[in-house]
């Protein structure tokens, strides 16, 4: 299994290298890739529905728990055959749609890229490998959204998915290292057996928000569903293949992965078919406003991604199994749908509904898979849609208290969706053809039959249902924790209710669909309440958080040096200062252990506050560097006092040097600078007095502490004895610490060359142009 | 007297930063001198003081008979006052230099990086 997955990868590697002879007529030969991995999956279809499930263990990081498993059940065998499956007739119909195309490769290879990661992504039984693949999606659905690179229209749309999909992304990895330290593992299969210790946890809410984030980012669920018609500047593959039949349903997978464990509980349930039932009404409602055919696909697919959303939350039996359905059917007409309009795109160059009509007189069989995949959006018999269309409602009416409500949700939903299926499947191709159409003539057959066939297996699913009952939707039913022996696909349910809810649902839909004609008119009108629309909001708020780090960094990072030093006294004084004296332990000075004062001490350091004073206030720069050197001095002679002889003496030579070395520089320098005003003289001034009050009260308090000799003896005690040297501090500088002392010396050489270096330097000519 | 210096020592600090709050480069140089001289006496302070009493063994014994003062405090100072030193000379020249190049002395006019004056 780990072969079929990264043979994705494997194929996008191949094309780094090899892609220039797949531009070519080769090209259609990709597509074998995705053909032999749908054969491969295909033959997994009977062992799993008998119930077995087929997993592979490899090990990736152990330590952490980060393994590669994988688990083939009847959920990943779904999601598997689709993405395989479309994929073929994708990679097919790209042959043709972007024949000779420059960067055709690069496409391929994209699509390749997310193909491997997608497999990953619904075979991981392993959380953490989970997520790679499921930021790998992310990634690949960047690139090819932004395909067109030249275009701003098509960057602008990768970035905001990317921004979307990928913070959920982050909220997954949250969630995920959440649900892993209260479960102990990061295994799937043995959460689903630790469900009552997850949900009984205090994690529980959290865990849930942050996968919720992750699954309603992916699917596009309101209000983040707005990536997803903007993603429709892909190359119509790419919206057929990423943003309508498998990408998009990552988000639904995953809710769908985690019912056995996380499902159940009110907030689960009540959280989906909100979120879900306002998706599916709201953005098909936005339907009717669209005329872009892509628009109107883009989001009835948000809406039939709601309706899904709000399957899982009813959470019953019936409901799982709608969903299952519908996932199929969804993945059967919407990828027909999408790739008409490929065609229609292809050949008559607008996208525009309005304009576009009567082509059924030049491209019949495109027609024909227009028509049918329109009939299955509509639910309408024979086909595998109305199947799905009688689940959903038997689920809904099965709800108790809500039943009416829900039902109507979810019939007013399907008129629209059915209104929107008509609009991209049936309208282009009826009515007048118009004359600068008269021309278009039909694709190639690598474009209309994969439509064709798709088409046609919702059709032949529909009349045959058991043809995916048993082999795959039982599976389905059974990898989400349910018996999967209380439904079962039929097409004819005989005269019910629910048949007259059918009848109801097809007869508003077709009036809809005549009575209310696409018109720029109205999409002009509902553009006015943009300002509100989500996008809008989230988009404001994302640059309110670009215009707040801005100000943040203006204030904080405003590139003078002293404000970083006050900033950081100014915390430190506070900060210090407050553990110090908040009480918590009594400051204590132990007086009786200081040592007397003498008269020579008190004067020396009455001349050194003195000089300090002179060389703060200082007006002159050579009065300063003259008070600085005497301080020098003045410490020169406290070493003396205080038996430090060695100090004495490297101080004096030291002091004398740096005097020495700037009144040699001092002379080349500017008038000395007294710019600062009274009032920051004042602040700079109390922030600098705190802090030397601080670094006092500190040292007295760390003076009453006992002091530690034993290092201090070690290097007494042995200082003749092991290294026959009678200065102890020499000895230590030179033998016990040599090798810093010979590092310190480094140190010193490097500090030469670089003020040698300095000196000798000469402006080259350029930075004297420069400067001049 | 440890009083007194630690008061000392504190002045030192005091008086660092407000030079290096200045917006002269040559007053930053002296504040940072400052600062070192400061961070030399509270280490020496901190290793507790002794009068007469250098860490010296006595010529003919091989061991201290006497008390002596702490030499590994002065150890680490004679390096810190080495190490400062190549610090500020190299400092002292780099200012030098800079001058020479953007013909200020202000801080407040070198937060740029890739402008002359």
């Amino acid at each position: 299994m780990l072969t079929a997955i990264l043979s994705g990868f494997f194929f996008s590697l191949f094309l780094v290298f090899a892609g220039k002879f797949f531009k070519g007529k080769l090209a259609v030969l990709s597509a074998l890739v995705p053909l032999g991995l749908f054969v491969y999956f295909a033959s997994f279809i009977k062992r799993v529905s008998e119930g077995e499930i087929i997993t592979q263990q490899y090990e990736w990081v152990p330590s952490f728990g980060v393994n590669l498993n994988f688990t083939l059940d009847g959920l990943s065998l779904l999601f598997s055959l689709l993405i395989t499956g479309i994929g073929f007739l994708v990679f097919a119909y790209t042959a043709e749609y972007l024949k000779g195309h420059k960067y055709l490769d690069r496409f391929y290879g994209y699509l390749g890229m997310f193909m491997g990661a997608m497999l990953g992504l619904v075979l991981s039984d392993n959380l953490i490998s989970l997520f790679v693949f499921w930021e790998l999606t992310s990634i690949s659905s960047f690139f090819l959204i932004g395909f067109n690179n030249t275009s701003q229209a098509s960057r602008r749309s990768a970035i905001l998915a990317l921004a979307v999909t990928g913070s959920g992304g982050f909220l997954f990895l949250a969630g995920s290292l959440l649900l892993g330290g209260v479960a102990g593992t990061y295994s799937i299969t043995e959460m689903v057996n630790l469900s009552p210790e997850i949900i009984g946890s205090p994690f529980y809410l959290w865990i849930v928000i942050l996968l919720f984030g992750a699954a309603f980012t992916k699917s596009a669920q309101f209000p983040f569903h707005f990536w997803l018609p903007g993603a429709m500047k892909a190359p119509t593959p790419v919206s057929t293949y990423l943003h309508s039949a498998t990408m998009v349903k990552a988000g639904i997978y995953l809710l769908l992965r985690f019912t056995p464990v996380l499902g159940g509980e009110e907030i689960w349930n009540t959280t989906l078919i909100i979120i879900g039932g306002i998706t599916m009404f709201y953005s098909a409602v936005h339907t009717l406003f669209r005329t872009d055919l892509k628009g109107v696909l883009a989001y009835s697919t948000i809406s039939v991604l709601g309706i899904l959303v709000f399957l899982i939350g009813l959470g019953t039996e019936y409901a799982l199994t709608a969903a299952a359905v519908y996932i199929v059917v969804h993945a059967l007409y919407k990828a027909t749908l999408f790739l008409v309009t490929g065609i229609i795109d292809h050949e008559t160059g607008t996208r525009d509904v309005t304009v576009l009509s009567g082509l059924r007189k030049v491209m019949m069989p495109v027609a024909i898979a227009g028509f049918l995949a329109a009939i299955s959006s509509a639910g309408m018999p024979p086909t595998i849609g109305f199947v799905g269309k009688d689940l959903v409602y038997e689920s809904t009416l099965h709800m108790g208290d809500w039943s009416t409500v829900l039902t109507i949700l979810a019939i007013s939903t399907n008129v629209l969706v059915l209104y929107a299926g008509f609009v991209a499947g049936i309208k282009p191709f009826t009515g007048r053809l118009p004359e600068r159409h008269s021309k278009v003539h039909m694709p190639g057959f690598l474009m209309w039959l994969p439509p064709m066939i798709l088409a046609l297996l919702g059709l032949i699913i529909g009349i045959y249902p058991a043809f995916i009952d048993g082999p795959i939707v039982k599976g389905v039913v059974k990898a989400v924790g349910m018996a999967g022996e209380e439904v079962h696909l039929k097409l004819w349910h005989g005269f019910n209710f629910i048949l007259l809810l059918s009848a109801i649902t097809l007869t508003l839909g077709i009036l809809l669909y005549f009575l209310l004609k696409p018109s720029k008119k109205r999409e002009k009108a509902i553009a006015k309440f943009d300002f509100i629309a989500p996008k809008e909001l989230i988009l404001k708020f994302g640059s309110g958080v670009w215009h707040f780090s801005n100000l943040w960094t203006r204030v904080f990072q405003n590139g003078f040096l002293r404000n970083y030093v006050s900033t950081i006294i100014l915390f430190l004084v506070v900060l210090v200062g407050y553990s110090l004296f908040n009480g918590e332990q009594e400051f204590y000075i132990d007086f009786s252990s200081f040592s007397r004062m003498t008269y020579y001490e008190m004067i020396l350091m009455g001349i050194m506050f003195l000089s300090v004073l002179f060389v703060v206030g200082a007006r002159s720069r050579l009065t300063a560097v003259v008070a600085m050197g005497v301080v020098g001095y003045a410490i020169c002679l406290m070493f003396v006092i205080y038996s430090a002889p060695d100090l004495a003496m490297t101080q004096f030579s030291i002091d004398t040097l740096t005097v020495i070395l700037f009144v040699l520089v001092l002379s080349s320098l500017p008038k000395y600078l007294s710019i600062s005003d009274y009032k920051m003289r004042i602040i700079d001034g109390v922030l600098s007095i705190g802090f030397g009050l601080l670094i006092t009260l500190i040292s007295l308090e760390v003076l009453s502490e006992p002091v530690n000799k034993d290092v201090s003896n070690f290097y007494a005690d042995n200082a003749y004895i092991l290294a026959k040297g009678k200065n102890v501090v020499n000895v230590i500088l030179v033998d016990f610490r040599g090798s810093d002392t010979l590092i310190e010396i480094s140190v010193l050489t490097v500090a030469a060359l670089g003020v040698f270096s300095l000196l000798k330097l000469r402006l080259k000519r350029d930075d004297r142009e420069l400067k001049d | 007297m440890e009083v007194l210096l630690a008061f000392m020592i504190g002045t030192l600090y005091a008086s660092g930063i407000y030079m290096i709050l200045r917006r002269s480069l040559v007053k930053l140089i002296i504040g940072i001198i400052l600062i070192g001289n400061g961070a030399n006496l509270l280490i020496f302070l901190l290793g507790r003081i002794a009068k007469g009493s250098p860490p010296i063994i006595p010529g003919d014994s091989k061991v201290f008979i006497e008390a002596y003062s702490d030499p590994l405090p002065q150890a680490l100072i004679l390096t810190a006052i080495v190490i400062s030193f190549g610090l500020q000379s190299f400092a002292i020249i780099l200012v030098k230099r800079a001058h020479k190049v953007v013909k200020t002395d202000d801080l407040d006019e070198m937060n740029a990086t890739d402008e002359f004056s």
